[in-house]
């Protein structure tokens, strides 16, 4: 019986970092530089804290040996509050949480909108993915200059750059022209990974997508982030096709921040 | 061996989920079910959707954790649209009730009552929400929800979750015993606030909020053992219980059943199998059949 030994020496708060630096990353979306070390693996996130604000999810997007970063698409009060910070302001982190991607070669990386952030340093992690990065027009693209030289397929809605087509019908192009695919990993918005999914199952090429869900603890206990019965903090974000293909919420349900379950068109209206 | 009768049904182990941790959804729960607990609460629920405390919500601390969740919740009646009926689940479920106002206690265990859970926890005493009064610490208010409470669960048992922050806890369950109360749950979280010395501000969005884990549970032992001396009906013992020796404390103190909360951020739900296998394991050497035989042994 070791419960009491390791509960006494576990501590989840949030620590202190200054902002070293904000950088504009594409149009509404920033990244938050932190002064100070991360020990973080691809896929995993943070709980950012602006004291007097609130606390949020986010992506850990670029992990340096001085320095880490958040990126995010400003839209509510609390993204309003992080275009406000400015270097030498301290804000609290905690984590590393979640499961993270498993790291395998030969792989394709699809991201999504601001989705592209969870996966960035995950192509940093991966020798020579083939990347598919897709947004709404060419302003929004993310990461153009930071993954310049890799082998990138750009796509946006209005075809403002690269091609005019959407991420999953770049995917299904990918993997005709590359047969030596042996894993696919994904982040962006759902009906998108749903779509990567299914290719992929009905390929059988592994694949790994990162879903979101309203969060409040990220240590696996207030039930918030359920997705089925799975906690999406702890046990994920990271799932594997094949277990996505079992939940029956994926694609298609998710919770309020009041545990309200609704269609994901009204949790991505109103969350 | 570990088989537990509480407010008339039997629960395989005397386990149980408590309210507040991952009991969102029908799946969740059942998955519960099936990690071992030998019941499980669901998280409370009002009669309107209520969104919570601002972030930070929860964080863990030197020997437990801090919550001001702020009893966030989809409402009884979305609830009961989603969950349809509580008593389909192999596992027996318990509904978690509140209200800001006497009336509205009854009006959602009344709704609550309709969906047949196994009983119905009334959760008083969360130590940061905004009641109308605090009705855990007045004898004569808990008389009053625990009468009413109890003729609108129309049969269905009851179980009053009273709160540490007050002198006379064995009195206020007393009162609850008086007025019908079928079982108390005993404890809820301690108000507890801890400030970041850096940005010299209280971490919690909501500034105080509860303590649990480790750090509650002598707390929580002691509030069971006055509580048992003063009533005679179930206690679930809950508070602070991290493993299978925690788990027979509560019963030595007096509990029937005990709750397990916090203990599924340290362990993960794996923890249920874990405490009871560990259980079993200390009542074979000690050549112990039953937890009748040790119930409320420590006050022997």
């Amino acid at each position: 019986m070791t419960g009491h030994a390791e509960c006494k020496l576990r501590t989840e708060l949030p620590k202190i970092f200054k902002v070293s630096r904000v950088a504009i990353e594409a149009k509404g979306h920033k990244s938050i530089f932190l002064s100070g070390t991360l020990d973080s693996k691809p896929g995993q996130f943070i709980m950012v804290w602006l004291p007097g604000v609130e606390e949020k999810p986010m992506a850990v997007s670029e992990v340096g040996a001085e320095e880490f970063a958040f990126c995010y698409h400003t839209l509510g009060p609390f993204t309003q509050a992080c275009d406000k910070l400015k270097p030498g302001d301290k804000i609290g982190i905690r984590g590393p949480y979640g499961n993270g991607f498993g790291i395998r070669e030969h792989a394709m990386v699809v991201g999504g909108g601001v989705g592209m952030s969870s996966v960035s340093t995950l192509i940093d992690a991966l020798s020579n993915p083939l990347i598919i990065n897709g947004a709404r027009d060419k302003e929004h693209l993310l990461y153009l200059e930071r993954f310049k030289g890799k082998q990138m397929t750009v796509c946006t809605d209005d075809g403002s750059a690269g091609k005019k087509e959407f991420t999953t019908d770049a995917l299904k192009e990918a993997l005709d022209a590359n047969p030596n695919i042996r894993m696919v990993y994904t982040c962006g918005p759902e009906l998108m990974m749903k779509k990567v999914v299914e290719l992929c199952n009905e390929r059988m090429v592994d694949c790994e997508a990162s879903v979101e869900r309203y969060m409040k603890c990220g240590f696996g206990v207030c039930g918030n982030c359920l997705i089925d019965d799975r906690i999406i903090c702890t046990e994920g974000p990271v799932f594997s096709g094949l277990r996505l293909k079992e939940m029956q919420e994926f694609g298609t349900f998710a919770r309020l921040k009041t545990g309200k379950k609704v269609p994901l068109s009204e949790y991505y209206g109103k969350a | 061996m570990l088989s537990t009768k509480l407010c008339g049904r039997s629960l395989e182990n005397p386990t149980i989920l408590a309210s507040g941790i991952l009991g969102v959804s029908k799946a969740s729960i059942a998955r519960m079910g099936k990690e071992g607990a030998g019941a499980v609460t669901l998280k409370s629920l009002c009669h309107e959707e209520r969104k919570g405390h601002p972030g930070p919500n929860m964080f863990v601390i030197d020997g437990g954790m801090l919550n001001a969740v702020g009893l966030p919740g989809q409402g009884i009646d979305n609830a009961a649209k989603e969950f349809g009926r509580l008593d389909d689940l192999r596992i027996p479920v318990i509904g978690s009730v509140f209200g800001y106002t006497v009336k509205q206690f009854g009006e959602v265990t009344e709704k609550m009552a309709a969906l047949k859970p196994a009983m119905i926890e009334v959760d008083v005493s969360c130590p940061h929400m905004d009641y109308e009064t605090p009705f855990y610490a007045d004898a004569a208010s808990l008389a009053k929800i625990t009468k009413l409470v109890k003729k609108k669960a129309k049969g269905i048992p009851i179980s009053m979750k009273l709160s540490p922050n007050v002198h006379n806890i064995a009195e206020l369950a007393k009162a609850c015993e008086k007025a019908g109360a079928d079982c108390i749950t005993a404890i809820n979280t301690a108000s507890g606030m801890k400030i970041d010395i850096e940005v010299m501000k209280p971490i919690l969005g909501n500034k105080t909020g509860g303590l649990s884990g480790p750090a509650l549970k002598p707390i929580a032992v002691r509030c069971v053992y006055e509580i048992y001396k003063a009533v005679k009906i179930p206690i679930i013992g809950t508070g602070g219980v991290m493993d299978g020796k925690d788990a027979l404390e509560m019963i030595m103190a007096g509990a029937t059943a005990v709750g397990v909360g916090t203990a599924v951020y340290y362990q993960g739900p794996e923890v249920f199998r874990r405490i009871t296998s560990e259980m079993k394991a200390w009542m074979k050497e000690h050549e112990i059949t039953s937890l009748d035989d040790i119930r409320g042994v420590a006050h022997k």
